[in-house]
């Protein structure tokens, strides 16, 4: 029987792998939101899996913000990219260090 | 039975698809192992019944999200070769803090299994008879009105924003100056002349 452990357990698996990617790619930093966003998914795993087995729906909803908030991330984190690969030619995000006082 | 086979095989593919996001070379694979995960990820969510929020996933991670990345990605003529030089110093640092976080988190949660929360109280209880996209609904537009809201105003900042940001102003364009334009006067602009015949005119 599949419990609510099961589900935790995948989304603890799921935000490791996301913290990893970080450090991992630290370099590029596209592939940086993308293991935000690997992130985010695992908590929203983590909020509908206690909504599911302990009956209320709040988690749910509140997992729809949550997604709201991804969304919005995802697009200004790109938009900034774009703006920063136009400006410098690259995204290595190593030497974003231009305005250090 | 069934639900157990369909459980392991979501979060499965859902792990996996997740670390080859991170782990392969090139970013446009990456992209869309990052869509597999959230398919998988949608999956999952219909097994406990959040119909609403997996399909919810679908249209807007694998409909918007994923492929914002995906234009990103294409469209910027990045070297990732370059990149990707010099990642394997991190390697051994990210997998022990990863080994770690996740050996932590996985005994955290197998040791609750013991106590267990006992909720004094629910906000709102799923409703037995209503399908899950009519109580979402009817809580989300009633309860968290206010919050929606507010979750909308944070999707138009970001619209704005990504606007402002990406915006290119080019030179030597001549734009409309609309409040130029009306506040011309026809006194100003035309002159009548009573030309005489044969000579030229001074304007």
């Amino acid at each position: 029987m599949i419990g609510l452990q099961h589900y935790l357990v995948v989304g603890a698996l799921l935000f490791v792998l996301g913290v990893f990617g970080i450090l991992f790619n630290r370099k590029n930093v596209i592939i940086v939101l993308m293991a935000i966003e690997l992130i985010l998914l695992a908590v929203n795993i983590n909020l509908i899996a206690f909504s599911a087995y302990l009956g209320d729906l709040v988690g749910q909803v509140f997992a729809m913000f949550v997604l709201t908030v991804a969304a919005g991330e995802a697009a200004v984190g790109l938009a900034i990219v774009v703006l920063y690969f136009r400006g410098r030619g690259t995204i290595a995000v190593d030497d974003v260090n231009r305005m250090k006082g | 039975m069934i639900e157990a086979v369909a459980f392991y095989l979501f979060a499965t593919l859902v792990i996996a698809a997740g670390a080859l996001t991170v782990l392969v070379r090139n970013p446009v694979h990456s992209v869309l192992w990052l869509i597999v995960a959230f398919f998988n990820a949608a999956g999952l969510m219909v097994l406990v019944g959040a119909e609403f929020i997996a399909m919810l996933l679908v249209i807007v991670y694998v409909g918007a999200i994923a492929v914002l990345f995906l234009f990103v990605v294409m469209m910027l003529d990045i070297d990732f070769a370059a990149l990707r030089a010099g990642f394997v110093r991190y390697l051994p640092l990210g997998a022990l803090l990863a080994l770690v976080l996740a050996a932590e988190m996985v005994f955290a949660i197998a040791a609750w299994t013991a106590g267990g929360i006992d909720l004094g109280a629910r906000i709102a209880p799923t409703p037995a008879a209503k399908p899950n996209i009519e109580a979402v609904g009817a809580l989300l537009y009633t309860h968290y009105l206010f919050v929606f809201e507010a979750a909308g105003l944070v999707l138009l900042v970001a619209l704005i924003g990504a606007v402002v940001l990406t915006q290119r102003k080019r030179g030597g364009g001549r734009p409309q100056n609309a409040a130029k334009q009306i506040a011309r006067r026809p006194e100003d602009a035309v002159r009548n002349i009573d030309a005489p015949v044969g000579e030229g005119i001074e304007l």
